[in-house]
């Protein structure tokens, strides 16, 4: 009997062992703040560790950066000419991974030895505010680095800056580049249906929302797609509400009419047979094929970057694509640059920034190099009407930069709260559900609030507009 | 003279020492830690830190007026929906595998295939199974291509599709390592026994219920337990598969990606709550199995 007692406490303990796995164990792995390859020198001079979710800001530090003098090996580590290291320290953004391991780091910073304080972290426009917040202050301003916004910086778009700035106006992050979203179309398409590929006259087929919905039908008479989904709209109406989904202060989620209108428009468009049936959602294989050669889908809603990592990608060959005026203006996406507070490399991060983000030399090379609309008013107007130097053979020797430049004077960026990416991560699949026919409505409205409670278990409640 | 007694259990508690070490370290405080923020209100808003705070049983209030029951209910419907067929499919392979008369030939070959979808892991075969059974994916290529269907079937928009997806996934994965374990236990029943029920005239349906399965329930037993806890923790291939969010209305979100939804915020008094119960559920279920499954011990 008590050998029966002892097997069974040491059953018990092991099954408790193995669902103490799943409950305490999540939160606690260390980050790892060295950025691996040769660190072994680290013991003088200075070292500069940059948190960052790709290879984006490496690869343009690397390109512009005026002390950079070799990159190791395996470009995990860049040496300066000062003897100044920058170690790269690159986790994926998905599913939260980067926020989660700079978060540790950030909140190690205190305690960590110079050499492991982070120094500088990129942040995307989704999730910005939640780093740039005046309370928690771990971002530096600005200011404090020694560069002054307003002559500094003073020719990068006022949205960008806006974006960068806390609750009291103090900017805390810059960007070098810009993402005003255009319509990017097909070409070939556009000759059978329309007789022609020119951007302009495709432009008046699709300046706003009643004409494009006229083109869809055009579209649909010869067996094609306007967009491949509902969720390439979605930006375009989220980019436009006048309110955060949560102001400052408040925990009540308030869904703005604006995202309502985009529910019931995808539902009629989806009802009219002008999205492509087999495809639902972004980022997934589906949505992957409809950017192939042989798909049906006319256009899709992107920004420089998502010609330049989506549709290529997805559709190497040349001159297939055109882009042309969006039914609204909006901008995705965007990387930011913040100093982390606690640095010991201060006089870096501001060289890094500036010029990164405000030389307009730099910023033109990044231009021409990596086909990103940078942050510069004056150089991108020219671009604009430099055909020689910046039109695409990708697109079929269109010169992009003419519809980008305008197009970023005229983005309204909707306030920002730090439960964003959330907010519009889980409204789009509450109403995803509802849009392909699973759940009705209310459902809809009844999933969608679960979810964001649970996620962020500071809310309390979710307002719908009457 | 003396014999002096060597006593060797010494060196057996010596040896089990750094198990128990490590266990206590890293799984029993950390256990006692889950435990105790279950009753704080402890977590995150970006990266302000709220709490502890001392609530009492708030979250476990909280967590019942949520839908974790629901969430508990299609756990099961996904664990039952894998599980019936990889232990009547392993039973089947078993008995066939170790019975002297059929004669198989390969058995080692076989052993090894049916074993080897347990070594992918398990993400990996989900996005597998996510990218083969997409809308434009090569099963409905192949269906409509033989003309089965006219119109592409959306698996993963479908609850029925889903489940059964996850389902599938989970049974191919386990259904090897259960043949191979009870093929184990199969053999370990002494030969004689088999041979004096065929001298008596038994068939081979009957050797099987009343033989072979009743010699084999603790083996079973062991099955359904570990079986049982495995599936009160499904997580990676519902979660890849659906992408987190237990899509089409939330039919496939299991327990644990309740819980790792809860985690997204650091949420940790409230997922201490929700490991409490799940240890909870899964001690009573074990406890029930092993009573159901060893009946004399009461005698005893």
């Amino acid at each position: 009997m008590k050998k029966r007692l002892v097997s069974a406490f040491l059953v018990a303990a092991m099954a408790m062992g193995t669902l103490a796995g799943c409950g305490g164990g999540n939160g606690g792995s260390d980050s790892d703040t060295q950025g691996g390859g040769s660190a072994s020198s680290s013991d003088e001079g200075k070292i500069i560790n940059i948190y960052c979710f790709n290879d984006e800001l490496k690869t343009r530090v690397n390109a512009v950066y005026s002390k950079v003098d070799k990159v190791s090996d395996d470009g995990s580590t860049t040496y300066l000419t000062d003897g100044t290291e920058i170690h790269w320290v690159q986790n994926p953004n998905q599913d939260g991974v980067y926020q989660q391991k700079l978060d540790e780091a950030l909140g190690n910073q205190a305690t960590a030895s110079d050499d492991d304080k982070v120094d500088m972290f990129v942040a995307e426009v989704d999730y910005i505010t939640k780093y740039t917040d005046a309370e928690i202050d771990v971002a530096i301003p600005l200011e404090e680095l020694g560069i002054n916004p307003d002559t500094d910086l003073a020719d990068q778009y006022e949205f960008t800056k806006t974006i960068g700035s806390d609750i009291n106006g103090v900017q805390r992050a810059t960007t070098w580049q810009c993402c005003p979203g255009l319509l990017v179309y097909r070409r070939d398409i556009a000759q059978d249906v329309f007789g022609t590929d020119d951007p302009e006259a495709i432009g008046e087929k699709t300046k706003d929302w009643d004409t494009l919905a006229a083109t869809a039908e055009e579209l649909k008479a010869k067996g094609y797609y306007v967009l491949s989904s509902y969720a390439d709209t979605f930006r375009l109406y989220s980019n436009a509400i006048p309110e955060a989904w949560v102001s400052s202060g408040s925990t009540t989620v308030r869904v703005d009419q604006k995202l309502l209108d985009w529910v019931n428009d995808s539902k009629e468009w989806l009802d009219a047979g002008y999205f492509d049936p087999s495809v639902s959602g972004q980022w997934n294989s589906d949505w992957y094929t409809a950017m192939a050669p042989e798909s049906k889908v006319f256009s899709f809603l992107f920004p420089a970057w998502g010609i330049d990592t989506q549709i290529k990608e997805n559709c190497p060959d040349e001159g297939l694509w055109g882009v042309t005026t969006p039914p609204q203006t909006f901008n995705w996406g965007g990387t930011f640059v913040l100093g982390a507070r606690g640095s010991d490399d201060e006089e870096h991060i501001k060289e890094i920034m500036l010029e990164l983000t405000a030389d307009s030399d730099n910023l033109v090379k990044i231009s021409q190099d990596y086909l990103d609309f940078t942050n510069t008013v004056t150089e991108m107007d020219k671009a604009a009407e430099d055909d020689a130097n910046f039109s695409s053979s990708y697109l079929g020797g269109q010169n992009p930069f003419a519809y980008y430049a305008p197009a970023a004077k005229e983005v309204k960026m909707a306030p920002l709260s730090t439960y964003d990416q959330g907010c519009v991560e889980l409204f789009q699949n509450a109403f995803g559900d509802y849009l392909q026919g699973t759940i009705d409505y209310d459902k809809a409205k009844e999933n969608f609030e679960t979810a964001i409670l649970e996620r962020y278990p500071d809310l309390t409640d979710v307002q719908w507009p009457e | 003279m003396k014999h002096k007694k060597v006593n060797y259990s010494k060196w057996g508690y010596i040896f089990i020492l750094p198990f128990f070490v490590c266990f206590f370290i890293f799984s029993f405080i950390p256990l006692l830690d889950t435990i105790r923020y279950s009753f704080y209100e402890y977590y995150r808003s970006g990266l302000k830190e709220i709490g502890p705070t001392f609530i009492g049983l708030e979250n476990y209030k909280s967590l019942l007026q949520s839908d974790m029951l629901k969430y508990a209910a299609n756990t099961f419907i996904l664990w039952i929906i894998g599980f019936i067929p990889q232990i009547v499919i392993a039973l089947l392979l078993a008995s066939w595998f170790v019975d002297a008369r059929m004669k198989i030939r390969g058995k080692q070959f076989f052993k090894v295939v049916i074993y080897l979808p347990n070594l992918i892991m398990a993400s990996a075969f989900a996005m597998l199974f996510f990218a083969i059974f997409a809308k434009t994916g090569p099963i409905n290529g192949i269906l409509e291509s033989i003309g089965v269907i006219q119109k592409p079937i959306d698996f993963m928009r479908t609850t029925l599709g889903t489940r059964s997806l996850i389902g599938i996934m989970n049974f191919l994965m386990w259904f090897g390592n259960t043949t191979i374990m009870l093929m184990a236990a199969i053999m370990g029943i002494s030969p004689d026994i088999f041979e004096a029920s065929e001298l008596d005239g038994c068939n081979s349906r009957q050797r099987f219920f009343r033989i072979t399965l009743p010699l084999i329930r603790p083996i079973l037993a062991y099955t359904l337990i570990t079986s049982i806890i495995g599936g009160l923790q499904m997580y990676d291939v519902p979660q890849i598969l659906t992408n987190g969010q237990g899509s089409p209305d939330r039919t496939s979100m299991t327990l644990i990606m309740f819980l790792n939804s809860h985690l997204k915020s650091r949420n940790y008094g409230m997922a201490g709550a929700l490991s409490v119960y799940l240890f909870i559920v899964s001690a009573i279920l074990c406890f029930i199995v092993y009573r159901m499954l060893n009946p004399k011990e009461e005698s005893r």
